[in-house]
């Protein structure tokens, strides 16, 4: 009784698979364009329109006339990617530790990688200057040694580092995980020195993943504010980041210029989406290639 | 018999190495390295996570109970948190509404704009929050491409929670389109098929066998971005106006503190957010183990 009164709900499409009616379908794909287009697609519109309705001239004069924008430009490509730099080497060593070897307290560190994601990153800001301030536990000792670690970069670098921290390490692990220690058992049996066998067999097996991870870390790196808006001191033209930069323009009514620094970090994010498209085509390509080869060698034996 | 001495091939075999369960603690592998890692890692983690964590908790231990008390539940930190649960919640819920719409048509349909729409659901990730919160509340003001069509029909989208919705759903749908849509994509289409060859009906077959498979990784997804929301200050700000007892979120309430230079005060709050984030980062991996149970 069901099957046949919902009969035109066995509709097969040209892959012989089952789907719904087509009034369903429609509805549910114009859904989806409202929420695409409404959410994400116009306000993505809105901040080149706002920045460039006053005309080109004066955009280009928000961002590079200003010398306090400027400066926040120049931190910003300063700041990130020295975050990244030390989240590679760092994701390099954890993945390598966490995949490779099993000791206890392995599931620890795991669980670990993940706080920074779980924490404000207000929150994070607020450890740093707890810990690194003037009235902070190390602060005073540090200051002995000629060395300001908040409202100055290296501050911005610690608070940056520490928000982006799991994004290399969580790309790493699965992809290590997933490709195994053989190949690299097989080097080190075969007499390959430590430096080769990263050059030459984890670095070149492991290399797209962690290009995605370095891309996603750096946007992330870029366009932090919460945590160094706690640590930088919002010292115009000395710890203004451009994200930063943004809120003060917005704050002082400056909507133009405002959205001029926004157009700059709008395009970086749009060019790290691209970049994930095309690497996401590579990486699948890597991987069904993969799969291949793995079925021929069972064939083989 | 070979003697099983330590040159004999069985202990020297390398795959069997790799594969042989790791009963002992540790077992020595052959790989080089093990120091050099650990000692990165556990250097990285102690300075960057641990050192401030502490500094976190013994800042607060400097307070006594009762100042503890009087800075974590004064009025405006009740207000504070209130509304950063309550926009945090409706956020996460209305993002695993669409986000579950969004995954299975991006990943069930073709249809004219399909990769385009794909690619722009991460926009959010790559987007700094600065700029979400900055065009969000400019398009909900007066002369904003929204705000002049919401406003004469009285939704305030500027300085009011509603603002503080739509931009903490805006970074959060990501979250849950990207962890429907493997769950979706992995699933077999036979099961759905076997279902309908047996004679449900479609709605039955929702029900019944999709349903219960995406359900967990629909619940991640709000929880992941629950858990962001919670967290959220870029955006947030620019948006909700921070009007004191009414739009004013917890974490924009720990800055006020630490611009008054109230250290032990900002630091309990924050540890009472840290606390809320982290059982819902719990509550994720409880999730994602059940989850993979469903998968496997």
């Amino acid at each position: 009784m069901q099957g046949s009164t919902h009969h035109h709900s066995l509709r097969t499409d040209a892959t012989g698979m089952h789907q719904e009616p087509f009034w369903v379908r429609c509805v549910l794909i114009g859904m989806a364009y409202v929420i695409v287009l409404g959410l994400i697609f116009i306000p993505l519109i809105y901040v080149f329109y706002q920045a460039l309705a006053p005309g080109v001239s004066v955009f280009l004069d928000n961002l590079f006339g200003d010398p306090d924008t400027r400066h926040a430009i120049w931190m910003t490509l300063t700041v990130a990617p020295i975050a990244v730099l030390l989240n590679t080497i760092f994701g390099l060593a954890a993945a390598w530790t966490l995949t490779r070897f099993r000791f206890p307290g392995r599931g620890t560190l795991l669980t670990l990688l993940d706080v920074p994601f779980a924490i404000s990153p207000v929150v994070a800001g607020l450890m740093f200057v707890l810990l690194f301030g003037m009235q902070g536990y190390l602060g005073p000792f540090l200051r002995d040694y000629g060395i300001q670690l908040i409202f100055s970069w290296p501050g911005l670098v610690l608070a940056t580092t520490f928000v982006t921290l799991p994004f290399i390490a969580r790309e790493l692990i699965p992809l290590m995980q997933a490709i195994g220690p053989d190949e690299e058992l097989a080097a080190v049996s075969l007499g390959a020195s430590p430096w080769q066998l990263f050059w030459q067999i984890t670095l070149p097996n492991i290399r797209w993943g962690l290009l995605y991870g370095i891309i996603q870390c750096n946007a992330r790196a870029m366009g932090e504010f919460g945590a160094v808006f706690v640590v930088s001191g919002h010292i115009a033209g000395e710890t203004d980041t451009m994200p930063l930069r943004v809120e003060k323009l917005f704050q002082e009514y400056n909507n133009p210029g405002s959205f001029a620094v926004a157009v700059l970090l709008t395009l970086m994010a749009l060019s790290t989406l691209l970049a994930k498209v095309l690497l996401e085509h590579y990486l699948a390509a890597q991987d069904a290639a993969r799969l291949e080869e793995a079925s021929s060698v069972e064939g083989t034996t | 018999m070979e003697p099983s001495g330590p040159l004999s091939p069985s202990s020297v075999s390398l795959p069997a190495a790799a594969r042989a369960p790791q009963r002992r603690w540790m077992r020595r592998s052959p790989l080089p390295g093990f120091g050099l890692g650990m000692g990165i890692t556990l250097t990285y983690l102690t300075l960057l996570l641990l050192l401030p964590l502490g500094a976190c908790v013994l800042k607060v231990t400097s307070l006594s109970p009762a100042e503890f008390l009087a800075a974590v539940w004064s009025y405006r930190a009740r207000c504070a948190y209130f509304v950063t649960f309550q926009t945090s919640l409706i956020a996460a819920i209305v993002s695993a509404t669409c986000g579950l719409l969004l995954a299975w048509v991006l990943e069930r349909y073709q249809f004219f704009g399909r990769r385009f729409l794909d690619a722009l659901i991460d926009l959010p990730f790559a987007l700094p929050t600065a700029v979400s919160g900055l065009v969000f509340s400019a398009l909900f003001v007066e002369q904003g491409w929204y705000g002049q069509f919401l406003i004469p029909l009285g939704i305030h989208g500027a300085y009011s929670k509603l603002g503080i919705v739509v931009v903490l759903t805006f970074v959060g749908l990501p979250f849950v389109v990207r962890t429907v849509q493997p769950v979706l994509e992995s699933m077999e289409r036979d099961t759905e098929e076997a279902s309908s060859s047996l004679g449900a009906s479609r709605w039955q077959t929702i029900r019944f066998v999709l349903f219960p498979a995406l359900w967990p990784s629909v619940m991640t997804g709000f929880a992941l971005s629950f858990a962001r929301g919670l967290g959220e200050y870029g955006s947030v700000i620019f948006i909700s106006g921070n009007i004191r007892y009414k739009t004013e979120i917890a974490p924009f309430l720990i800055v006020s503190r630490l611009e008054e230079f109230a250290y032990p005060e900002a630091t309990a709050i924050a540890l009472v957010l840290v606390v809320g984030s982290l059982l819902s980062l719990a509550a994720i991996n409880w999730l994602e183990r059940r989850s993979q149970r469903y998968a496997g």
